[in-house]
């Protein structure tokens, strides 16, 4: 058989022994568990057209139990102090600077260039230190003390939606997970994002930085398979809260706002197609997936 | 004072008060039209409908019944007044126009509480004190936003987003057509708003104000009819945002609508709050709350704490000093300034409490009511509450929008926050305890967007108020109250 799964390509000075390979699997619950449905698809090498990896082709039973896991785990995470989710944030980026290498690569096999490849993981650091920074002082920004008219003390603060499920970029390798996902979960919510499907490399790879990242299993769920076939889920489930869709297609958004009425889902569209420029980051992008709360308490003696 | 055999007052003889009605004469036409480009015209099709006092039958006035034709010119003529004068106003005169609105309705807040009244069936006691003067104070607070907008957004710049279509609830007629409307125009958008078929009287006095404010035509346009013109007004395509306070199933049958629209939205829609009693809870205040909590405005209102939590240890306390209050509560005439609960607002919503009424009985739960007399004409439903219901039981997931309290107990914080959170709403909730740590406990647990600790139902146009799950999406006041009308460059 020609075929062969192989996480890279050796060099002619490591023909000598045999690679080991990687399993390309997903994450959900802070475990790395293969689809419960046992189906993949090839991704092939865009350079050599060698077979790369055998992707998960994840079903609907897989996003189910990553809400699941997301649940359980967003109460915990949204109760964190603002300073720890912005230090593990920042954990995140060191552990993926540290891994820029590999990265690069991947990206690389999936049809960027090498300049281009430096560029994203470049910028996908950056922006993990980005929202780092921001997960303490957001609140300070958009959250206020009210001078209403009456004889009680007022105050707006900022809490996380919940579980918001992501169908991530779908031409970004991985600038875009890192442009959708960090905003979420440095605002305190958990998710389960849908890798691009014929980028899915990166989103492997993510999820093992992110499982050395001290971020709690379950706040990041990263499912990879075919867009088409789990769309519709990630609008309808009925425990998300927020659904964040990433591309321009005009069923498409019909179907996830349709589909997100049926709990009153916050439904999210970013049809942008340049994750990596300047504008693709900011505060506002955290707000998307943030409810305002004010609680009211007399003053008196 | 005539005492009963338990040492309690009898409610029955020894609680009645002279009567005190609100007598000005207030004026009310036979008839009123649309109001569209800042004139008042006919409905395309001539069709009219009544609207009648809920608390005697009778019929008040008839309004146009705004068809899709109808619909269709209020929004050309909003789309013009937008483009060729809102829009390009200095800010600041913008804001002077507002200004003028907040001061017209001051001047006439007594008329506007007697129509509300009459309309509605809201006891004029609130009208007076909290639907008028919230209404004005709300045109108000946004009247000063139109020339700073710069500064709410910080890093950003606002622009308007053009015409917006409001659909608003018989709840609070005026407060939402003003929560609705203030914010819109402050933001340099024009409207379209339609307001509920049982309530259409104060939004066409409003239209009144508006004219007589001497807006440019069109900024403002008020449009009568039910669900059919609410429909045209969400799927007309000149349209570019919808605002819409109801109930949760027509919200999302309004936000599937617009699932292949680019227009924005907000959605205020219904509630199921727990009011949470704790035993270290000052008992005679939290009484207080309670009551006002569920029987303010006849219970039809969808931030209502119309889930009772009570700790264990204080339950028999509570239920009896609650009892006692609920048996002073004055339900009848409208008009009165000593009555507490008015009439339910139309026949449709009576029939709908009673049903609960019985599904309440039929599921287990214990129903209690008041001894109070009610009249025989007009709309009224005595103060309720249901002892040990279950959180299975339909009385404590659904909305029921009356004078129906379900009451549950509990033992421990947890599990007080378990059964709080345990609906698919999340819009308010209450907390009651001396103790400040448990307070903000409590408070930061709850997931719902308004959050009253020891006290209940209070509102400010400066305060944020709107929901998390099938409660809705965006704020309406405060601050957070812009963002739904403007487009961030």
């Amino acid at each position: 058989m020609k075929h062969r799964v192989a996480g890279r390509i050796p060099s002619e000075a490591e023909t000598a022994r045999l690679p080991v390979l990687k399993t390309y699997k997903i994450f959900i619950g802070g475990k790395f568990p293969r689809t419960e449905s046992g189906r993949y698809y090839l991704l092939n090498d865009v350079h050599t057209g060698q077979a790369l990896a055998n992707i998960c082709l994840c079903s609907r039973k897989d996003f189910r139990d990553a809400v699941i896991s997301a649940r359980e785990a967003q109460a915990a995470w949204a109760s964190r102090t603002a300073y720890n989710r912005a230090q593990i944030l920042y954990r995140i980026a060191e552990m993926l600077e540290g891994r820029q290498t590999q990265f690069v690569k991947e990206v690389i096999q999936q049809g960027y260039t090498p300049a281009a490849a430096r560029t994203e993981a470049a910028v996908s650091v950056d922006r993990l230190l980005y929202y780092a920074g921001w997960a303490d002082k957001y609140q300070q920004i958009f959250s206020s003390v009210n001078p209403i008219a009456s004889s009680h003390f007022n105050f707006s603060v900022c809490e996380p939606t919940g579980v918001v499920s992501i169908l991530c970029p779908p031409r970004s390798a991985l600038v875009g997970l890192i442009s959708t996902i960090a905003p979420s979960i440095c605002g305190g919510n958990a998710v389960i994002a849908l890798a691009p499907r014929d980028l899915p490399l990166c989103a492997v790879t993510l999820a093992e930085v992110l499982a050395t990242s001290d971020l709690p299993g379950g706040v990041v769920n990263l499912l990879t398979g075919e867009r088409p076939e789990l769309l519709e889920y990630f609008a309808n489930h009925m425990d998300v809260n927020a659904v964040i869709y990433c591309g321009d297609d005009a069923k498409d958004m019909a179907t996830i706002r349709s589909k997100a009425s049926l709990n009153v889902k916050r439904a999210v569209v970013y049809d942008r197609e340049d994750w990596l420029s300047a504008d693709a980051q900011g505060p506002y992008f955290i707000l998307d997936t943030q409810e305002v709360k004010t609680t009211w308490h007399p003053i008196g003696v | 004072m005539e005492m009963t055999t338990t040492g309690r007052i009898n409610f029955g003889t020894d609680w009645t008060y002279a009567p005190a009605p609100e007598t000005a004469k207030v004026a009310i036409a036979p008839r009123y039209d649309l109001f569209i480009n800042g004139n008042f015209v006919p409905p395309v099709k001539g069709k009219y409908f009544d609207t009648i006092n809920p608390a005697n039958e009778k019929k008040l006035s008839q309004v146009g019944d705004a068809s899709a034709e109808d619909v269709d010119k209020a929004v050309k003529a909003a789309r013009s007044a937008y483009e060729k004068t809102w829009s390009k106003m200095a800010p600041a005169e913008r804001s002077k126009y507002i200004y003028r609105i907040a001061r017209v309705l001051q001047e006439r807040a007594r008329e506007f509480a007697i129509v509300e009244s009459m309309d509605g069936g809201k006891p004029i006691r609130e009208s007076r004190d909290v639907d008028i003067p919230l209404a004005a104070a709300h045109f108000f607070y946004y009247a000063g936003w139109a020339d700073k907008l710069d500064y709410a957004f910080p890093g950003r710049s606002a622009r308007p987003l053009g015409v917006a279509g409001q659909i608003i609830p018989w709840n609070f007629p005026l407060l939402m057509a003003a929560w609705k409307i203030a914010p819109a125009l402050a933001c340099g958008n024009t409207v379209v708003l339609k307001p509920a078929e049982t309530t259409p009287l104060t939004a066409m006095k409003l239209a009144e104000v508006i004219r007589d404010a001497d807006l440019p035509p069109g900024v403002v346009n008020i449009v009568t009819g039910a669900g059919e013109t609410g429909a045209a007004i969400v799927n007309h395509p000149g349209i570019d945002k919808i605002a819409f306070t109801g109930s949760t199933e027509v919200g999302k049958i309004i936000q599937r609508a617009l699932s292949t629209s680019k227009k924005k939205f907000t959605l205020e829609l219904g509630g199921k709050a727990a009011n949470i009693i704790f035993d270290d809870a000052t008992i005679d205040q939290a009484v207080e709350g309670i009551v006002n909590g569920i029987f303010f405005n006849q219970g039809h209102v969808c931030c209502a704490g119309s889930r009772l939590l009570v700790q264990e240890g204080v339950y028999e306390t509570v239920i009896r000093k609650l009892q006692d209050r609920m048996q002073t509560l004055i339900v009848g005439d409208p008009l009165d300034k000593n009555t507490d609960i008015g009439a339910i607002n139309s026949k449709a919503q009576l029939d709908k409490v009673h049903q609960y009424l019985k599904i309440g009985q039929e599921e287990g739960a214990q129903l209690w009511q008041t001894g109070c007399e009610i009249p025989s004409t007009g709309y009224f439903c005595r103060p309720s509450l249901f002892l040990n219901a279950s959180q299975s039981h339909r009385i404590t997931q659904e909305e029921i929008f009356g004078p129906v309290l379900a009451i549950q107990t509990f033992r421990t914080p947890a599990e007080a926050i378990e059964k709080a959170n345990n609906t698919p709403y999340g819009l308010s909730g209450g907390v009651w305890t001396d103790k400040g740590s448990k307070i903000f406990k409590i408070t930061s647990k709850l997931r719902a967007g308004v959050i009253w600790a020891n006290t209940y139902n209070k509102f400010d146009p400066s305060s944020p108020f709107g929901g998390y799950k099938e409660s809705g999406v965006g704020r309406e006041g405060g601050l957070h109250g812009l963002a739904p009308y403007v487009q961030l460059n």
